[in-house]
């Protein structure tokens, strides 16, 4: 199979958004091209079982190298292993469901359009890149698109929000960069040049001391991405002004280029350092797991809400990659694509309230469930889901992060692990009361009695979403059947660790 | 033997050819019309700049006074791009201008200076292009005649030359006292870091930085850019800081090759000061001619840290973020100077709105304002990357991470201007503007050069194979 399509695509849909002319012809193109994205996905998760079940035991599938740069040695190389998929496929999940919850923005459409397609591409040649120096350029590919979407199309102070995402993911770049220029001149390829090849580089040993100094600057910087403490601050501003689908597209894609990033890049490639930092991580990890938790009981915006819950969710996310332990590893990846898929749910949800009533003070809603039954139940699934009730992804996803953390024999490890358990009651309190004051109870104004429930393009978002967050909590063996070979990788690498670090 | 003194010297008869036919022009007494003079001067650009891709000889002249070689004429195929550009984007301002002919023979003296400096083996020729390069462009900066501020900057920068001018010459005296001699190859291996010498080459030093505009020898730069026409900004900030780059590249890495320890220190600090000191005065201004202008200094720092690599990779980076820059800057330029031209609106705030009545010419400003902030898919992120790549090479990771960290301060003064285009509100923003053809076509240009050049890597591969050092 070709992954090369993956760019392609949405190159080809963003380029007919352009020659295309009226919101009713863009959109259906954004949807199409959208569409087929999500087939190929389908398709790419068809190949790769064929491939393994015919006995395929390499780290990465559908392999392909084009020297780029010879001079340099930098390499259009792309591949993926089930980690990937499990990512792409979220991408297409939330692009759908994204491009589906903006049918009817009319301001500007071919620009909306065009930016965030371009921001699913960013993210797809992320997550197919097996060479740095792509992933990097991918990476930031996806700042411009956000920073336009949030400016031009968002609401409250968007130009600040806009601003500090902007500069803070470049802040992430800035770190990343320093990171892999550290990790390429450390590295010796068989022919004793540098390398940014991922592959190449797992397979040599970095220098313990080269691997202390630039750990943190990788792992930092692709920790901004996924809202490391103290770096989460551009995430409640830059979800809460994003118009709908950047919101969603922030939380469910951009925050899980992050997350990737640390596991592939930083933990796997200076296993060394990984384990020497283990302990900051967790501590950074539960941290965000708490404030994030105890910061999302003080809002009223449900936006915000939604948006400091993420921050605490990522921490898991955190938390999982940074107790090294393949059941956690794998939670943590299981973590990105459910938080991937119910954020994008609650975002959209809370997008269909408030296109409709004006506000997202909780204080201001309440007994919506009489007069949009279904946008309401919408909103309480995600809310659940997020809450970590079994049945849905979220359960899943942080029971095996809680799973293998406990795996883990350190006390104080365990004692991480036992507070961001203890985080779960208070996402339980701010959900229920969020939702609780929102749907039931009386009015919160006269005027809502004339709203309508949701259209059929929001009903088909929601279901798309809601299938992807059942499939994952009902069957979470699928998934970490898919990605488990990717993981035995990074544990191997981690295994080859000299004791005694 | 004549046909060697043909080809060598093909690009600098090709400009002396136009030069000497706009002089008849001139002289001749038939009034033309600026339309077709303009049509006219920009075909004949155009295939002085087709020419020089083609049938070059490589070689030297008058006892290795002069050279020629594959990177040189690289390099001067460079600067006839950026020159045809310039003159494409000095469409809107020339056309009402009255003395379109004068304009055309300075301009093209300087670059004819510039190639001669460009391609010199000896200091006294390396000297005598590079003032015929400046004394002409100071007569330039001031050809908007009846606006003070460009006599203003004319004053300034033929001050701040003749200065620069001298501490070069005081390090080319010191030269020539310590090595006997003025030749490029004669002197590297007299060379042996000795006190007198490295007076002589922080002087050097000195005039190179005044005329690149680092810092502290910057200030200058911001008055002139402001005051100046902005095709002559343009040009000031682009073609001529280029070719000085051109020259300090071979300066750097040829002559002075056994004092690379020493000159490595020198450009460190400078860099840091430069790129430091550039950032935060870019990020107060209001006129984005200032704001460019400020920027460029900044740009500048960052070329300084991958010229300190000092090998094939870092002399290639610097070539190829040079060819970048050049899009990017005059792409900004020609938008800029469009407005300017039909509007006369210059400052930050005027832009506000820009986007809801130019959307074209709002793209254009965006992605050269991208392309100079680093950000992918255009080109300038390849470039930065690739000069702090290079400067990464030597290991001094303190430089890199200064660097990378001011990349998010460059960030966010270009993003600014991004902000007001699209993102502010404005009652009266400036009308919509009907862009000229010949603009037009620069834009393109400048375009698909902002997206092309990082995207095909043959052309930094192409520029690497060249780097003979």
């Amino acid at each position: 199979m070709n992954l090369t399509l993956f760019l392609l695509f949405p190159l080809a849909t963003a380029i007919a958004i352009l020659l295309a002319s009226g919101l009713k012809q863009i959109r259906v193109i954004a949807l199409i091209g959208s569409l087929l994205q999500l087939a190929l996905g389908g398709k790419l998760l068809m190949a790769y079982y064929e491939q393994r079940a015919a006995g395929n035991q390499s780290q990465m599938l559908f392999e392909y190298v084009q020297k780029w740069y010879g001079p340099l040695n930098l390499q259009y190389h792309i591949g993926v292993d089930g980690i990937s998929i499990a990512m792409i496929l979220l991408t297409a999940f939330v692009v759908v469901a994204g491009i589906l919850v903006s049918w009817e923005t009319e301001h500007l459409s071919k620009e909306f359009f065009f930016l965030l397609v371009l921001l699913s591409l960013g993210a797809y040649g992320f997550f197919i890149s097996l060479d740095v120096f792509t992933m990097f350029f991918f990476l930031e590919v996806a700042v411009i698109p956000k920073f336009l979407l949030i400016g031009i199309w968002g609401s409250g102070k968007k130009e600040y929000s806009a601003m500090k995402l902007a500069l803070m993911l470049m802040g992430g770049s800035a770190l990343i960069l320093v990171g892999m220029l550290g990790i390429y001149f450390s590295s010796k390829t068989a022919a004793g040049a540098h390398s940014f090849d991922l592959l190449e580089l797992a397979k040599m040993n970095i220098p313990l001391a080269r691997q202390m100094l630039f750990f943190p600057f990788a792992f930092i910087g692709f920790g901004i991405f996924t809202a490391i403490f103290p770096f989460h601050t551009w995430v409640p501003d830059g979800h809460a002004s994003a118009p709908t689908a950047a919101s969603m597209f922030l939380a469910g894609i951009s925050m899980k280029l992050g997350g990737y990033g640390c596991l592939r890049v930083a933990t796997y490639l200076m296993p060394d350092a990984a384990q020497a930092y283990a302990w900051v991580i967790i501590l950074l990890a539960t941290i965000a797991i708490i404030y994030g938790a105890f910061a999302t009981m003080m809002q009223t915006d449900l936006k915000y809400i939604n948006a400091y819950s993420s921050i605490s969710h990522c921490g898991f996310v955190l938390l999982g990659i940074g107790m090294l332990t393949q059941t956690s590893i794998n939670g943590a990846v299981m973590q990105m694509v459910s938080h991937g898929l119910m954020t994008a749910l609650f975002f959209a949800a809370i997008g269909m309230v408030y296109s409709r009533t004006h506000t997202r003070m909780v204080a201001q809603l309440g007994g919506l469930l009489k007069i949009m039954p279904f946008i309401s139940t919408v909103f309480v699934i995600a809310g659940l889901c997020s809450l970590g009730l079994p049945g849905f992804s979220g359960f899943a996803a942080e029971m095996t992060v809680f799973m293998g953390s406990w795996q883990n024999p350190d006390k104080w490890y365990r004692l991480a692990t036992i507070l961001a358990c203890a985080s779960i009651v208070v996402t339980a309190v701010y959900i229920l009361r969020a939702a609780g004051k929102s749907i039931m109870g009386p009015l919160g104004s006269e005027s809502y009695q004339n709203l309508t429930d949701a259209k059929w393009y929001e009903k088909s978002a929601a279901i798309l979403l809601i299938a992807g967050i059942l499939v994952v909590g009902m069957a979470p063996f699928w998934l970490i059947n898919l990605i488990q070979p990717g993981t035995e990788f990074i544990m191997n690498k981690l295994a080859m660790v000299a004791p005694g670090i | 033997m004549l046909n060697e003194y043909f080809f060598v010297l093909k690009a600098e008869w090709m400009l002396i050819a136009i030069i000497f036919l706009l002089l008849f022009l001139k002289v001749g007494t038939s009034d033309w019309k600026n339309e077709t003079l303009l049509y006219g001067i920009n075909i004949l650009l155009l295939v002085n700049l087709l020419v020089g891709f083609f049938s070059n000889l490589e070689g030297g002249l008058f006892s290795g006074m002069f050279h020629n070689d594959a990177l040189l004429i690289l390099e001067k195929n460079m600067l006839n791009l950026g020159v045809y550009l310039v003159s494409l984007i000095a469409y809107p301002w020339l056309k009402k201008h009255e003395h379109v002919l004068e304009f055309y023979i300075l301009l093209l003296t300087t670059l004819l200076g510039m190639f001669f400096m460009i391609s010199s083996g000896n200091l006294l020729l390396f000297y005598l292009g590079l003032e015929m390069s400046t004394i002409p462009l100071a007569a330039i900066a001031n050809f908007d005649l009846d606006k003070r501020k460009s006599s203003e900057a004319a004053m300034k920068m033929i001050i701040s030359s003749a200065f620069s001018s001298a501490l070069l010459l005081f390090g080319v005296s010191l030269i020539y006292g310590t090595t006997g001699s003025l030749v490029f190859t004669e002197i590297t291996p007299l060379l042996n870091g000795s006190a007198l010498q490295l007076l002589a080459f922080i002087l050097l030093l000195a005039g190179f930085s005044f005329k690149m505009s680092v810092v502290p020898f910057h200030l200058w730069t911001a008055d002139v850019y402001e005051g100046a026409p902005v095709a002559v900004t343009a040009y000031l900030s682009v073609i001529s800081k280029s070719a000085i780059l051109f020259i300090f590249l071979q300066v750097l890495y040829v002559v002075f090759k056994p004092m690379s320890s020493e000159w490595y220190f020198m450009l460190f600090f400078l860099s840091l000061l430069t790129i430091l000191l550039g950032n935060l005065f870019a990020m107060r201004q209001s006129n984005l001619k200032r704001f460019l202008a400020f920027s460029s200094i900044a740009q500048v720092g960052f070329i300084l840290l991958g010229l300190s690599a000092g090998s094939k990779t870092g002399m290639a980076s610097v070539i190829y973020f040079l060819l970048i820059y050049l899009f990017s800057n005059l792409a900004a330029f020609g938008v800029i100077g469009l407005v300017s031209a039909t509007t006369g609106k210059e400052s930050i705030d005027d832009f506000k709105g820009f986007y809801k009545t130019n959307p074209f010419l709002s793209w254009i400003l965006a992605i050269a304002l991208f392309s100079l902030a680093g950000v992918p898919p255009t080109a300038g992120f390849f470039g930065k990357f690739f000069l702090i790549m290079a400067g990464a090479e030597k290991g001094n990771y303190v430089w890199v991470i200064f660097a990378a960290l001011n990349m998010i301060i460059s960030f966010y003064y270009y993003l600014k201007v991004v902000k007001a285009i699209f993102m502010d509100p404005n009652d009266q923003p400036i009308e919509k503007i009907s862009v000229p053809a010949l603009p037009k076509l620069a834009f393109v240009i400048c375009l698909s050069g902002m997206v092309l050049t990082g995207l095909l890597s043959w052309i930094y591969e192409y520029i690497h194979t060249l780097s003979n050092f």
